[in-house]
Parts: structure tokens; sequence; C-alpha cells
């Protein structure tokens, strides 16, 4: 039956397929990973249709192969993104992202009177809770839960 | 505890706050010593608070050290746009350490990591306050003999109360009572009763003063501030209502103190200030001691 399915994106020959991307999540993701700097080719589908997700996106980078604590990076916006590592078109390795306990930067703290908001500093957290997520702001301890996670 | 920033109560363990408590005993009965000679410590003020600041550089100039600093962000190159962190490295080179206040939140925290002096966090908007537990902690051990089995009443200002958040977790490790008096709008955050659950700690909420204190050890007053309320008529009704009086303090027992963080505007009466349970202003003149054996102990002189 997998083979039958039509590809909505080209293949990649070697590289790594990001896909179960929430699509609201995909230039988040894009940013994260720095995709939008890099000289290989990225392409990707916004709005493909998913079982799970609703709507889903899947982005195809050729020629990176992404380490994990990179990748985890991720899992604050896309916590169900499944990763295809592709060598000469075969899919060798399948990976999931994983929360890690602490982030560095890429979320805002909720806190509108917390000092990383004020300071050209970048943010840290611990993760307190992993789903949903909560973190807790190195900083003025307060929490950022979910519902009020900003990424930039 | 040499050259290590004070950020947060939980900075120091049990055993570093009892030594802060000792050595400030000393100093009480000895106030004045020249063992600051040759420091140079900065008092950066970034919001007003003129309390704090004399009694930070009374305790300084106590010991024999300079001070240097500001009083208020205005005159200052903050108001030019100077961003913390370049304020703070510059100053590291005029000081052996730093003492500040700043209105926002992590503000300290963020100091201690980019800066080469040790900080004291002499405020940091709602966050924390060590100076302040130490000193409440001090106070409390001088009246009482001892930290250790005591009921400690919490009344006003619950929620945003910085000073009863930071004495609730360092109390939390002597076997206290709570008992906390807030009106519904500022009862204790439940993050607070968590950590005295998982402790086995017993606490009491009410929402009266009535008889809830007569058998407590401390009464520690708050101030309930207008600004903390979204209804004006919730605030209207409540605020006579966590006003002390000296005749409430009939039942209380003999040996109990009232600690107020201060400024007070009406939560004490002044019919209470001659009644010798009355204890906030000596709780002031405490801080200095304090003061002088936190910033002794971080510069490494005792």
């Amino acid at each position: 039956m997998e083979t039958k399915k039509e590809l909505k994106v080209n293949a990649i020959k070697n590289g790594t397929v990001i896909d179960h991307i929430p699509s609201s999540s995909l230039f988040s993701v894009i940013n994260i990973l720095g995709l939008n700097k890099i000289g290989q080719q990225v392409t990707f589908g916004f709005n493909l249709e998913s079982k799970k997700l609703g709507k889903k996106a899947i982005i195809k980078v050729a020629d990176i192969f992404f380490k994990d604590e990179e990748i985890n990076k991720i899992s604050l916006v896309a916590p169900d993104a499944k990763l295809n590592i592709i060598r000469d078109y075969e899919v060798i390795e399948k990976r999931v992202v994983v929360i890690p306990d602490e982030i560095t930067g890429i979320a805002k703290c909720m806190n509108p009177k917390c000092i990383s908001n004020h300071e050209q500093m970048t943010a840290h957290f611990e993760v307190v809770e992993k789903k949903p997520v909560a973190l807790k702001c190195r900083y003025c301890e307060k929490i950022t839960d979910q519902e009020h996670l900003e990424i930039h | 505890m040499k050259n290590r920033s004070l950020v947060s109560i939980t900075d120091y363990n049990q055993e570093e706050m009892l030594q802060i408590l000792d050595l400030a005993a000393e100093f009480e009965k000895k106030p004045n010593q020249d063992i600051l000679h040759g420091h140079v410590v900065a008092t950066l003020f970034f919001e007003p608070s003129t309390r704090t600041r004399l009694s930070f550089e009374s305790a300084v100039n106590r010991l024999g050290g300079r001070i240097i600093g500001f009083s208020d962000s205005s005159s200052s190159s903050v108001s030019k746009g100077e961003t913390l962190k370049d304020t703070i490295l510059t100053v590291s080179n005029y000081s052996d350490l730093i003492v500040m206040r700043h209105p926002l939140e992590g503000s300290a925290k963020y100091a201690s990591e980019v800066s080469p002096v040790p900080i004291i966090n002499a405020g940091d908007g709602a966050h924390q306050h060590p100076t302040q537990t130490l000193l409440d902690m001090y106070s409390i051990r001088k009246t009482q003999g001892r930290l250790d089995n005591l009921k400690i009443c919490m009344v006003g200002d619950l929620k945003y109360g910085r000073t009863v958040h930071s004495l609730l977790i360092a109390m939390a490790d002597f076997n206290p009572v709570f008992i906390f008096i807030a009106p519904e709008e500022l009862k204790m955050p439940e993050e607070y009763k968590i950590l005295l659950d998982n402790k086995g700690i017993e606490y009491y909420e009410y929402k009266d003063i009535a008889d809830k204190m007569d058998d407590a050890d401390i009464v520690y007053m708050t101030r309930v501030q207008k600004e903390r309320f979204s209804d004006p008529l919730e605030y209207e009704k409540v605020k006579n209502v966590y006003i002390l009086r000296n005749s409430m303090l009939d039942k209380t027992k003999p040996s109990m103190k009232i600690l107020h963080p201060l400024p007070r505007v009406n939560e004490i009466n002044y019919d209470v200030d001659t009644n010798s349970k009355a204890y906030y202003f000596q709780q002031a003149q405490n801080g200095v001691y304090t003061r002088m054996a936190i910033i002794s102990k971080i510069l490494g002189v005792k």
C-alpha cells in the first residue's frame, strides 16, 4: 500500500525527512533549525492531510543529518514529529523527537516583567512537565505553559 | 559563601543561614568594626527604595567600607538606554560587591551570571528579597530564642507579598505551623501550599483575623494594596478587615511579636506601637546587623 501513495513532495536522494509537523508549526520549525539560512535544497509541503494531525506539514532537507540535540529543539512546536534518514533514496533510520530537560532560547517567558523579555539575552528554561509542556524560567522562576508558549 | 552571589533565599542552605544569623548576633554586640577597610561596595538602585538602601549603606559604613552607587535609575546611564549587562560590567570594575534593586523579575540572577563580582539581590520586582528574609529570621530567633516549632501567622497580601513567600520557604525547614489570613483575592498561592504539603507542614487558612492569632508566636503583617484588586469594590470591602489594633492583642501570647517588612500604611494601628509585642522597628534595626553579616561573609572578611 505504501508504495502506491502519491508523493506530494519530491523524494530526496540523501538527507532528512521531517514528517508529522503540525501545519501551524511549519515556519517555527524552519526557523528553529535555521533552514532559511542554509545552502542545501529544502522542499516542504504544507496543509497536507493527516489522520492524526488534521493538517500536517513535511520538510525534506537534502544532504543534512541532524544531531539529536539539534532536532530535539523542535519538540516544543512539533512534539509528534518523525524523522526519516535517507541514504540513496532508502530510509535507513527512523527517529522521533524528545523534549529535552532544559531549553535554551527558542521559547519566550510569558511573564512580561521578566528580565529576559527586556534585555538582549538568551532565555533559559527547565522543563518541569513534558506533556502538556511547562517551562520554568531560570530568571523569574515563573512557569510558561503550553497554552502561552511563544516560539521565536 | 565567599564570593558567591545571594540572589534567592534558596542560594543558602540551612547551615549557611544559621551562620549568617550567628554572625549578625556578633555584630549586634559590637556594631562598629573596621573590617571592610579598603573595600568598595556599589549600591545600584534601579528603582528607589530608601529604607533598603540606607540599611545596606549603614551596614557598609559601620564596617568601615566605602560606597558608590545611585538611588534612582533616572540619575544613571540607564535613562540613556544602557542595558543592565553593560551597567553591571562597568560598575564591577569599580567595586568589590554589587547590591542591586531592580523592578524586573530575575534581573539579579541575570546580573550574577554576567558579573565578575558577587551580587546581592536587594529586591527584583515581585520575585525575591533574600536579605529581608534573613533579617526576618534573625528577628524571629532573637525574640523567640529558637526557629523550630513556632506558630507563624501571616496576615494581609499573601498572594503578591514576596517577603511572606521567601519567609515561608526559609522557615519550612524548621517545622512550623502556619496560619494564613487573607482576603479571597490575595490568598496564599497554590504552589506554596503544595510545597508545605510535600514537607508535611500544617497550615490553616482564614479570611478574618478575629481570634486566629491567639496562640501564635509570630504575627507577620503585610500591606493590602489597593492596586492589587481588579474590582475596587472588593478592596473597599476588605480594606479595614486586616488592620491590627491594640485591643485585638489582649488574648495573644505574652511572648508573641508582631513583624512587618515596612513601610506600613494603616494596617497596624498606631496604638499598637507602644505594646511590647510590637517589634517592627527593632526588626528594621536587625536588618543592618544581618546585612553586615551577609556582606562580610561574601567579601570573606569573616
